[in-house]
C-alpha cells in the first residue's frame, strides 16, 4: 500500500470481520426473497412481448376466474401520477414516467414492459393466470439504436416529447432526443489547427446489465388501518418510500419500508419496479403479497446501463492534450434519463485540457429504461477518450502513462463544468502505476500486449442520519439507514470506534427501517462510507461532548478542563480524576440519563476518485479469444477504512469491466427481443475467466472528511474497457472501437471476415 | 393438484414434506421447509447460488425436482456449521472478506466444500475451474479463491 | 410451470407401461435441461418419467470384448471420474467434463444431451468420432443405431413413440488410435459451443493415418460427420498440411447460422481451427501412449 500524508489510526486501516458476516456464511441472513409472512400469497407480472406497441385492450376476466387467483392488476388500478420530478439525491426522475414504467398505461415501450399482475396462492398458479390475460396490441415499429432514434424520420416513442436544451429551451417538433447538453471551453478550432497530431474515431457500446445475483423482489402488506409495510431489496429504503408514496398517492408517514439484506445492486436497485404492484395486489387481496422476478425478467424488465455511440476527436501538441471535440449519444431506454450527462462530465476529468466542446444527447429507444450502473456514464466515455489518448501518446512517441501524467489533473484544475478540484490524487495514482512492479515488468510473447487507462468518478455526499446508543456495559448500538451492500456496517462501526477510542467489537451496527431512523439517501455514488461515515463521526463527537459535560459536572470543573482521549476522560487540572468510556457508560443513569449520540447531515466535500489500470492480454488470432493474463488496479482511495473491502470493491469493479469489455451485451433481434436474457448467454465472467486482480491503494486523504474518506466503489469500472482495448491494440496492432470485444468481433475484424 | 409425500434425509435429519411434482428442490427448501439459506439467482442452472449436496454430489437445486429426493441425502448451507463452530471455509470467507453482498456465498461455500472434501489441496486453477458454475458479481473472485486456499491451510493444520 | 405427474419406474417394463398409457411423456434423467424447458414453457408433458432408477439406464461397464456400455441416464461426473474410462477413452471424457459446470455434471447424462438433439451438444461430435452406437428399446424390442443417424434436426431425434434411449455403446477402438474433442466458447466454462469438433484416428505401422473419423457440431442443423475430412486424413502422414486439409473439409461442409452465439463467418473459421487443433490433440495422445 502506498501512503501519502497518513495519520496514525487504531481501528481505521485494520481488517476486522464484518458484523453481518457469520449470518451470511451460515445462510441465516434474511434477503428480500427470504421473508415469509402469515397468509402470504405470490404475485407474478405479465410483460409485453413487443418492443413497441399500443395497448388496445386488456381482458383480465379469465385470469380473475382462475382458481386460486386473489387479485389482478393493470395500470387502471394505479392512481393518476403527477407530472413532476422526484429528487433521488443523485438524480431526479419524473413520477408519471416511473408509474408508467411500473405498469404500462397506453403503450408498451419495450419488450418486458410490465402490463398486468396477478396474485395467487402460489407462484405457479399466478403464472397459469397470467397466461389467461388477453392483451390486444397494435404493434408499432421499434427503434433500437441510439443514432437511428435521433433521425427525424424515426418512429417516436412519445408523440409529445420535445427536446429540452440548455436554459429550458424546447424543440419545435417532437423527438426521441429528450435532452441536449453542451460543455464548452477555450477555442477548439484554433487548438486543432495548431496541433501536432489529431486523431478521430467513432466508438459504440451495447447495453449491459449490472448483473446482481439476487433478482428484484418485494413483499408488501396493505394493512387495515391504511398503512403499508414493504419488505424489499433496495439500495435506498427512503427512496422507495418516497417513490411508492408518489405513485400510490399516499402520505409518506403511512409507508414503512423494511430494507432486507440486498444481493447486489451496483445502481440497478435504485429504481422501483415491484413495490407498488405488490402493495396494490395486497390491498386488493387483503393478504401480504410477495413478487420476485425471474432472471429473464431482470434482464428484460429492469434497467441496464445505456448503449452508447461516441464520436470523438482529440489533438496533442508535444506532450499536451490540446483540444477535444466530442459527441456523446446515450440510450436512455424507454423514458428519458440516461447517464450521458455524467459521461460528458467525467470523460476528461483525469486531465487538464483547455479547449473542449462536448455535446451530449439523451435519447429514448425501445429498450428497458436504463438505470445507474457503477459510475454511470463514465466507462463508455472513458472507453472512447482513453483509447484516443493511447493513440496520441503513441503518435507522439511518449510512454502512455508518462503522457497521462504530463496532462494530469491536480488541485485547482477545472472540470468541464468549471468547478475546480480540491486536493486530489490523480498525479499520485498515475505515478504509483508507473512505479508498480507490473508496469516495470516486461511483456513478452507472441500475441500479447499491455494496455493502460485512467478513470474518474465524482463520488457523492448527500443526506445521512445515524444514532449511536451507548449501553450500560459500554457496548454501543449503531443505528443507521444506509443499505449495506458490501461491508459498510463494518466501515461505519470502525469509524465510530476510532472516534470514541473504543473496540470495534463493542459496536453492533444495525440497518433499520424507515420508521426507525431519520432520512438516509441511497447507497449509491460511493457515498455510504464517506457520508454516513461523516454522520457516524459527528454522532461519536456528540457522545464525546455529552461525556465531557457529564464528567465536568461529576468533577465540578469546567468542560474546558476535561479531555476525551484514548477511550476515556481525564481532568487537565486534577490528574487523580479519570474515567474510562466503559465506566461512564455504566453511570449514565445517574449522570443525566440515556447516552445517545446523533447526527443528521448533508455531507459536503465528497472527494473525487481517480484510478489507473494496467492489463496484460493474450489474443488468440485464430479464435478471437482474449485472455486476461495480469491485471493491476491503482486507485486513490482517500483513506482505506477497511482495506480488504476497499480491495474487494476494486476487484469487483475490474471484473465487471472485464465482462463489459469482452463479452457482455444486450443482443437484440430486429423486433427488439433480447436474445440472450439468461446467465447462459449473457456472459458474465466466471472464476475461470479472470486472474487475481492486484490492487495498489494510494491514500491521498480527502480534505472534506474527518478521516480522509473518498468513495471507492465506482471508479474501478471506469478504466477497464479502454485498458483492455489498448492492450488488444498493443497485441494485435488493431484498434477495436466497438464493445464487446467478443471472440466473434475480434476474429472477424482480425481476419477480415464478416 | 395432487401433492406427493416425500421422505428424505435433510442435513442429517429425517424430513418429510408434501410437494407438487413441478416444485423444485430449491422451491421446497425455501418455501415449504423454511431453509432460505439456499438462494435463487437464475432458476435455470447457470449461477450456482442454489447449490446443495444431493447424495454426495454438488447440484443446482433449481434443476432438481423435490419429488426426486425420496430416500435421498440432502445437505444445505444450514447444515455446514456445527452449532457455533463454523466450518473452516466459513471462517476463511469471513477472514478473507470473500463476500460483499453475500447472496452467492452459500452456493460458493457448498461448492467449495464439495471440492475440498474430495481434493483437499486443490490449486488455484483447479479451484477456479470447479467454481466456474458459481457466479459472483461483487468480488471479482479474487478473495473467494484466496479464502478457499486459506481454508485448505486451516484444514491441513487441523 | 405447468403441472405434470411424476413417475419413477424401477424397470424398463414399468417404464414402457407408463410410456404407452396414452398420456404425453417426457423423460427425466439429470433434469438439467428438461426441468428448465418445462419451467420456461418450451416443452410440455402430462407426465415426467424418471428413468434413473432403471438398472439398464445407469450401467457403466466394459464388456469382455472391450465395449463400453453407458446407461443413458448415467451422470457425466460418474463417467469421467471412472479411471478406466479416462484411460481408454479420453476423447469421451473431453466432452463429458465440459458440459455445464460441476453442478450440472453431477446430474446431466449422455442420454439427455443426445436426446435434446441440440446441434451444439458436446456429447454428439465426441461420440460420433468414436463411432458410438445407441441402444434404443421399446415394449416390443430393441434396435441399435449409429449415433450420427440419431439427429434429425434441431430438437428432433430418431426416437419413435414408445421408445427409450437405453444405452450408449462405444466399441473397442482401433489399435494405436486416439480421439479428441474440442469446442469453442467465449468464456472458459459455462457456455454453449459456438462450434465444435470431435476426431479419432489411428496410426498404422508406417505412421500413416487410418480409421479417421471427424465430426463437427454447432455449424449445421445437426452435428455432422465429415467424410471428406476423413478422406483427407486416411493414408496420409499426420502433418500440419494433412490436418489443414481436414480442417478445410470440415469448414466446407458446415452450413452455420448467425445467432447470438456466433456468426456464419466466425463458425466457418472456428470449425476449421478446432478440427485442426483436435487432430493435433489426438496425435499427441497417440504419441504419448507409445
Amino acid at each position: 500500500m502506498s501512503t501519502v500524508e497518513k495519520t496514525e489510526y487504531k481501528v481505521i486501516g485494520t481488517r476486522p470481520v464484518r458484523p453481518d458476516g457469520v449470518e451470511k456464511v451460515t445462510g441465516k441472513a434474511q434477503y428480500g426473497a427470504d421473508i415469509r409472512l402469515p397468509g402470504m400469497i405470490y404475485g407474478r407480472v405479465l410483460r409485453s412481448p413487443h418492443a413497441h406497441a399500443r395497448i388496445i385492450s386488456i381482458d383480465t376476466s379469465a385470469a380473475e376466474a382462475h382458481p386460486g387467483v386473489l387479485a389482478v392488476l393493470t395500470a387502471r388500478d394505479l392512481p393518476a401520477a403527477e407530472d413532476k420530478m422526484e429528487d433521488l439525491g443523485e438524480s431526479a426522475i419524473n413520477v408519471m414516467e416511473v408509474s408508467d414504467n411500473i405498469l404500462a398505461s397506453k403503450k408498451a415501450l419495450y419488450r418486458g414492459h410490465a402490463i398486468a399482475a396477478v396474485a395467487a396462492a402460489s407462484g405457479h398458479v399466478a403464472e397459469e393466470a397470467l397466461a389467461k390475460i388477453k392483451v390486444e396490441y397494435e404493434v408499432l415499429p421499434p427503434v433500437l439504436d441510439v443514432r437511428d432514434a435521433m433521425r427525424e424520420d424515426a418512429p417516436l416513442l412519445s408523440e409529445t416529447r420535445l427536446t429540452k436544451s440548455m436554459g429550458g429551451k424546447l424543440s419545435e417538433k417532437p423527438s426521441n432526443i429528450a435532452q441536449f447538453t453542451q460543455f464548452k471551453g477555450g477555442d477548439i478550432a484554433a487548438a486543432f489547427a495548431d496541433a501536432d497530431v489529431v486523431v478521430e474515431r467513432e466508438f459504440s457500446t451495447s447495453m449491459v446489465h449490472q448483473g446482481y445475483i439476487e433478482p428484484q423482489v418485494s413483499t408488501a402488506s396493505w394493512n387495515a388501518d391504511g398503512t403499508i409495510t414493504i419488505w424489499t431489496s433496495t439500495q435506498g429504503a427512503f427512496a422507495v418510500r418516497s417513490l411508492v408514496a408518489e405513485v400510490l398517492r399516499q402520505p409518506i408517514s403511512n409507508i414503512r419500508v423494511v430494507p432486507m439484506e440486498i444481493g447486489g445492486g451496483f445502481g440497478g436497485k435504485l429504481p422501483i419496479y415491484l413495490d407498488p404492484v405488490a402493495a396494490l395486489l395486497s390491498k386488493k387481496s387483503g393478504k401480504p403479497v410477495k413478487i420476485a422476478m425471474s432472471r429473464t425478467e431482470v434482464f428484460e424488465g429492469t434497467g441496464p446501463t445505456s448503449g452508447t455511440n461516441i464520436r470523438l476527436k482529440m489533438a496533442a501538441k508535444g506532450d499536451k492534450i490540446t483540444a477535444v471535440e466530442a459527441d456523446l449519444a446515450y440510450e436512455a431506454g424507454a423514458y428519458p434519463g440516461s447517464s450521458v450527462g455524467a459521461g460528458a462530465m467525467c470523460m476528461l476529468s483525469p486531465y487538464s485540457i483547455e479547449n473542449f466542446q462536448i455535446d451530449a444527447y439523451d435519447v429514448v429507444v425501445n429498450k428497458p429504461k436504463t438505470a445507474a450502473y457503477r459510475a454511470p456514464g463514465a466507462p463508455a466515455a472513458a472507453f472512447a477518450s482513453e483509447s484516443l489518448i493511447d493513440e496520441l501518446a503513441k503518435k507522439q512517441g511518449i510512454d502512455p502513462l508518462a503522457f497521462r501524467l504530463a496532462n494530469s489533473s491536480q488541485a485547482g484544475t477545472r472540470m468541464v463544468t468549471g468547478v475546480p478540484f480540491p486536493r486530489i490524487g490523480a498525479v499520485e495514482t498515475t505515478e504509483a502505476a508507473i512505479n508498480s512492479p507490473h508496469y516495470k515488468s516486461p511483456i513478452e510473447g507472441p500475441n500479447r500486449g499491455r494496455g493502460v487507462a485512467s478513470g474518474f468518478w465524482f463520488n457523492a455526499g448527500m443526506q445521512s442520519s445515524v444514532v449511536a446508543a451507548v449501553n450500560s456495559d459500554g457496548t454501543i448500538n449503531l443505528i443507521e439507514g444506509s443499505t449495506d451492500i458490501g461491508g459498510t456496517r463494518a466501515s461505519l462501526a470502525m469509524q465510530l470506534a476510532e472516534t470514541l477510542g473504543v473496540n470495534y467489537e463493542s459496536i453492533r451496527t444495525a440497518v433499520v427501517d424507515t420508521d426507525s431512523i431519520g432520512h438516509n439517501d441511497v447507497t449509491g455514488g460511493s457515498r455510504t462510507t464517506f457520508a454516513s461515515g461523516m454522520a457516524v463521526f459527528e454522532a461519536g463527537m456528540d457522545i464525546r461532548r455529552q461525556l465531557i459535560a457529564r464528567a465536568a459536572k461529576l468533577w465540578s470543573c469546567s468542560v474546558d478542563d476535561v479531555v476525551y482521549e484514548d477511550g476515556g476522560l481525564r481532568c487537565k487540572v486534577d490528574s487523580t480524576k479519570g474515567l474510562t468510556f466503559k465506566e461512564m457508560a455504566g453511570q449514565q443513569a445517574r449522570t443525566g440519563g440515556p447516552l445517545v449520540g446523533k447526527a443528521s447531515l448533508v455531507a459536503r466535500g465528497a472527494g473525487s476518485a481517480f484510478a489507473t489500470h494496467i492489463v496484460d492480454v493474450e489474443v488468440d488470432p485464430e479464435t478471437g479469444k482474449v485472455e486476461i493474463l495480469r491485471y493491476t488496479a491503482v486507485q486513490d482511495v482517500g483513506t482505506a477504512i477497511h482495506p480488504s473491502y476497499v480491495e474487494g470493491q476494486i476487484q469487483g469493479g475490474v471484473v465487471q469491466g472485464i465482462g463489459w469489455a469482452l463479452n457482455e451485451e444486450y443482443f437484440y433481434d430486429d423486433a427488439g427481443k433480447m436474445m440472450n436474457s439468461s446467465y447462459l448467454d449473457y456472459r458474465m465472467p466466471t472464476a475461470l475467466d479472470v486472474p487475481m486482480i492486484d490492487t495498489i491503494l494510494v491514500e491521498v486523504p480527502n480534505p472534506g472528511h474527518p478521516y480522509g474518506v473518498r468513495g471507492v466503489g465506482e471508479v474501478p469500472i471506469v478504466p477497464p474497457l479502454a485498458a483492455i482495448a489498448n492492450a488488444i491494440a498493443d497485441a494485435t496492432g488493431h484498434r477495436f472501437t466497438t464493445l464487446p470485444m467478443s471472440p466473434r468481433r475480434v476474429v472477424e475484424e482480425l481476419n477480415g471476415l464478416g | 393438484m395432487a401433492r406427493s409425500y416425500v421422505s428424505t434425509r435433510l442435513n442429517g435429519a429425517e424430513t418429510d414434506f408434501l410437494c407438487e411434482p413441478r416444485q423444485s428442490l430449491l422451491e421446497v427448501l425455501r418455501d415449504e421447509l423454511g431453509l432460505t439459506g439456499t438462494k435463487e439467482g437464475c432458476n435455470n442452472g447457470n449461477c450456482g447460488a442454489c447449490s446443495v449436496m444431493l447424495n454426495g454430489r454438488i447440484v443446482n437445486s433449481c434443476c432438481v425436482l423435490a419429488v426426486e429426493t425420496q430416500d435421498a441425502e440432502v445437505q444445505t448451507i444450514e447444515g455446514v456449521a456445527r452449532g457455533d463452530q463454523l466450518h473452516p471455509l466459513q471462517q476463511a470467507f469471513l477472514n478473507e472478506a470473500a463476500l460483499q453482498c453475500g447472496i452467492c456465498t452459500p452456493g460458493f461455500i457448498m461448492a467449495s466444500k464439495a471440492l475440498l472434501d474430495r481434493e483437499p489441496d486443490a490449486d488455484e486453477h483447479r479451484i477456479r475451474h470447479w467454481l466456474a458454475g458459481n457466479l459472483c458479481r461483487c468480488t471479482g473472485y479474487d478473495k473467494i479463491v484466496k479464502a478457499v486456499l486459506s481454508a485448505e491451510q486451516m484444514q491441513g493444520v487441523k | 410451470m405447468e403441472a405434470f405427474d411424476y413417475v419413477a419406474p424401477r424397470s424398463l417394463a414399468d417404464a414402457f407401461a407408463h410410456l404407452t398409457n396414452g398420456r404425453s411423456s417426457l423423460m427425466l434423467a439429470g433434469g438439467t435441461d428438461v426441468i428448465v424447458q418445462l419451467r420456461e414453457g418450451r416443452r410440455h408433458c402430462d407426465q415426467l418419467i424418471d428413468i434413473k432408477h432403471i438398472p439398464e439406464l445407469t450401467v457403466l461397464r466394459f464388456t469382455a470384448d472391450g465395449t463400453l456400455e453407458i446407461g443413458a441416464a448415467k451422470p457425466l461426473a460418474e463417467i469421467y471420474e471412472d479411471a478406466e474410462v479416462a484411460r481408454r477413452l479420453p476423447g469421451l471424457v473431453d466432452a463429458a467434463a465440459l458440459i455445464g459446470g460441476i453442478q450440472v455434471q453431477s446430474r446431466a447424462s449422455l442420454g439427455g444431451n443426445l436426446c435434446n438433439a441440440s446441434p451444439a451438444a458436446d456429447a454428439s461430435p465426441a461420440l460420433m468420432a468414436l463411432g458410438a452406437r445407441l441402444v434404443i428399446s421399446s415394449a416390443t424390442g430393441s434396435r441399435e443405431v449409429p449415433v450420427e443417424e440419431f439427429f434429425l434436426g434441431p430438437g428432433r431425434n430418431a426416437l419413435k413413440p414408445g421408445e427409450i434411449l437405453v444405452q450408449v455403446k462405444i466399441l473397442p477402438q482401433p489399435a494405436n488410435s486416439n480421439a479428441h474433442y474440442l469446442r469453442f466458447i467465449p468464456r472458459n466454462e459455462m457456455d454453449i459451443a459456438v462450434a465444435s469438433a470431435g476426431v479419432r484416428f489411428a496410426l498404422n505401422g508406417e505412421g500413416r493415418i487410418e480409421a479417421a473419423r471427424v465430426a463437427i457440431g454447432a455449424v449445421a442443423a445437426t452435428p455432422l460427420m465429415v467424410p471428406a475430412a476423413a478422406a483427407a486424413l486416411n493414408g496420409n502422414l499426420p502433418t500440419e498440411e494433412t490436418f489443414g486439409a481436414a480442417g478445410d473439409a470440415a469448414s466446407a461442409l458446415a452450413t452455420p447460422i448467425n445467432d447470438m452465439r456466433g456468426s456464419v463467418a466466425q463458425r466457418h473459421q472456428l470449425v476449421r481451427v478446432l478440427t485442426i487443433r483436435a487432430l493435433r490433440g489426438a496425435l499427441k495422445r497417440i504419441q504419448e501412449a507409445r
